[in-house]
C-alpha cells in the first residue's frame, strides 16, 4: 500500500533536525540553548538578548518549564517579544531529559514556529534549569551558553561538570552580587580558564542597563558565523 | 540524510526492545497516563493502589491501543485506523496528546527504521496521527509481528505511569518494577486478545474506555501547575 516514490517526499530529508539548511536550500534559523541552574539568569538573558537583538534580528523562543509555564509568562509580561513567538514546553518532572536525551518535544517546538512566524534567524532555547551535569543535544541546537551567577558559589567553577567545562559560552551573572555574597571574581575567572582553556566566558549583571552585552556581541558573533556557513 | 541510508527490516525481536524501551525518544517521558491526576485524588498512594490503577489502565485505554497498533502492523490502513482512534477516544485533551505522541513518534522512527508508509501517513496527518497507529506502522517498518505492535502498547500503557508515580511519590522503584512484573501475564492476555481482535479487521478492534481516565484527563489538563503533559 501507498508505495510511494522516494522523491515525492521530500521533508523526510529532515529526519536529521541538526541538519542546517532548510527545504528550499536556505540556511535554518541558528539554535542556541541556555542551560544553567535554577535562579542563575537564564530568563533575565534571554528577555535581555531579546531586547538587544529583535530590532535587527527575528527571534523566537522555547521555554523548559519544570512544571509551569511561568518562564514563557515572565517574557509574555514583560512584552520581549509578542506571544506567537514564544513557545513552552512540558518536560515531565525531568527538564534534562527534553533537552538531551528525548529532544522530540523541543524539535516540533521549533519546527512550529519556523513554520507559524518564520523565516526564523535565531531561536532561543532555555532549559528549565537542572543540575551542573545538564547539558543540550546537539540534534537541538548548534550552540550552547551555561548560566551560572556568583550567587550560586564562587567555587561552581572549579568542580567543572559538563555544562561549565564544554558550554560554548560560559556566563557568570549576578557580579553585581558579589561583595554582598564574598565571590571571588577573579578566582572564578582562573578555575574558568583552567577548565575551559579557550572557551570563552563573560561575566554579566543584568541589573545594568546594557549589562547583557558580551552575551549579546557573542550571539552576533554565532549568527554571522552560521550566516557564513556552507549551503 | 539519504534514503538509501535506510536500515532494512530487520525481523529482529530485538527490534522490539528497542521499540518498547522507555528511552526510546519519542517523547513518553513526559506523560503520566492519568497518574498524576490519580495521585493527586488520593487513588494511587502506594504500590498496591498503583497495581489497581495500572490495571484498569491495561484493560480498557491499553487493550483499545493495542489493538490499533496490532491492526496497523497487519497492514490496515493507517488513515481509517486514525478515524476508530479518534472515535475511541472521547476526552479532547487525550486526543491532542495521542496524536502530539504520534508526531514525536514519527519523528523517531522515521530517523531508525524509516517507511514509505509512515512517510506517507506523516504527509497525511502533518500535525501527527494517533500515537498506537504510529507504534504499529514503526513495528510493521522494524519487521515485526502485529502481536509484537500490541505488546509494544500494552507494555506502555502501564510502564508509563509506574515510573511516573517512582517520580511523583517517591514510591520504590523496586515495588513499581515488582507491580509490572506482576502485570506480566495480564500484558500477555492483552496484547494477545489485541492481535486477535486486529485480525477481524476494523469493526472488530476492541473499544474499551475508563471514563474516569477521561474525565480526569479533561481536569488535569486545566491545572495552572503540573509536572506531566497527561
Ligand atoms: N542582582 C541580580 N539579580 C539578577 C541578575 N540576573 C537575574 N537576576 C534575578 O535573579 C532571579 C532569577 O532569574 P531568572 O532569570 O528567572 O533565573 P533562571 O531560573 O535561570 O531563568 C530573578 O529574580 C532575576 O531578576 C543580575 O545580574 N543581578
Ligand atoms: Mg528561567
Amino acid at each position: 500500500m501507498h508505495l510511494d516514490h522516494p522523491d515525492a517526499y521530500p521533508h523526510r530529508h529532515t529526519y536529521s533536525a541538526a541538519h542546517p539548511l532548510r527545504g528550499d536550500g536556505s540556511r535554518r534559523a541558528l539554535r542556541i540553548g541556555l542551560g544553567g541552574p535554577v535562579g542563575s539568569g537564564k530568563t533575565a538573558t534571554v528577555a535581555a538578548l531579546c531586547r538587544e537583538l529583535r530590532d535587527r534580528v527575528s527571534i523566537a523562543v522555547v521555554t523548559n518549564d519544570i512544571y509551569t509555564r511561568e518562564d514563557a509568562e515572565f517574557l509574555l509580561r514583560n512584552a520581549v517579544l509578542p506571544p506567537e513567538r514564544i513557545t513552552a514546553v512540558e518536560t515531565g518532572a525531568c527538564p534534562h531529559t527534553a533537552i538531551r536525551d528525548d529532544i522530540s518535544a523541543n524539535l516540533e517546538a521549533v519546527e512550529d514556529l519556523e513554520e507559524a512566524v518564520g523565516p526564523l534567524d535565531l531561536i532561543l532555547v532555555e532549559s528549565g534549569g537542572d543540575n551542573l551535569t545538564a547539558t543540550f543535544s546537539k540534534g537541538l541546537v548548534d550552540a550552547q551558553i551555561f548560566v551560572i551567577d556568583v550567587a550560586g558559589g564562587d567555587d561552581i567553577p572549579r568542580k567543572g561538570g559538563p555544562g561549565v567545562t564544554t558550554a560554548d559560552l560560559l556566563v557568570v551573572n549576578k557580579t553585581d552580587l558579589a561583595p554582598y555574597v564574598g565571590a571571588d571574581l577573579e578566582g572564578m575567572a582562573r578555575d574558568a580558564k583552567a577548565q575551559r582553556g579557550d572557551l570563552p566566558v563573560a561575566f554579566t549583571s543584568l541589573a545594568a542597563e546594557g549589562g547583557v552585552g558580551p552575551v549579546a556581541d557573542w550571539v552576533r558573533a554565532q549568527l554571522a558565523a552560521w550566516t557564513a556557513g556552507p549551503r | 540524510m539519504a534514503v538509501g541510508e535506510a536500515i532494512p527490516p530487520t525481523a529482529s525481536r530485538a527490534a522490539l526492545l528497542v521499540l518498547a524501551d522507555g528511552r526510546f525518544p519519542a517523547g513518553g517521558h513526559a506523560h503520566s497516563g492519568g497518574a498524576e491526576a490519580a495521585v493527586k485524588a488520593g487513588r494511587v498512594r502506594d504500590a498496591g493502589t498503583l497495581e489497581a490503577f495500572c490495571r484498569g489502565r491495561l484493560h480498557t485505554a491499553g487493550l483499545t491501543a493495542a489493538g490499533l497498533a496490532a491492526a496497523a502492523a497487519a497492514g490496515l490502513d493507517p488513515l481509517a485506523l486514525d478515524e476508530a482512534a479518534d472515535a475511541r477516544t472521547p476526552s479532547p485533551a487525550l486526543r491532542a496528546a495521542a496524536r502530539r505522541l504520534g508526531r514525536q513518534l514519527t519523528r523517531a522512527v522515521r530517523a531508525t527504521w524509516p517507511s514509505p508508509e509512515l512517510d506517507a501517513l506523516a504527509a497525511a496527518r502533518p500535525r501527527g496521527a494517533h500515537q498506537p497507529i504510529v507504534l504499529g506502522l514503526a513495528a510493521r517498518a522494524a519487521g515485526l509481528t502485529p502481536l509484537d505492535a500490541a505488546y509494544a502498547a500494552v507494555y506502555e500503557s502501564v510502564s508509563g505511569p509506574a515510573t511516573a508515580v517512582v517520580r511523583l511519590l517517591g514510591l520504590d522503584p523496586f515495588d513499581a518494577t515488582g507491580v509490572l512484573a506482576r502485570l506480566a501475564p495480564e500484558l500477555d492476555a492483552v496484547a494477545a486478545r489485541a492481535a486477535d481482535a486486529a485480525r477481524g479487521g476494523l469493526d472488530a478492534l476492541p473499544a474499551g474506555a475508563a471514563p474516569l481516565l477521561d474525565i480526569m484527563a479533561e481536569v488535569h489538563a486545566a491545572w495552572p501547575v503540573r509536572l506531566f503533559a497527561t
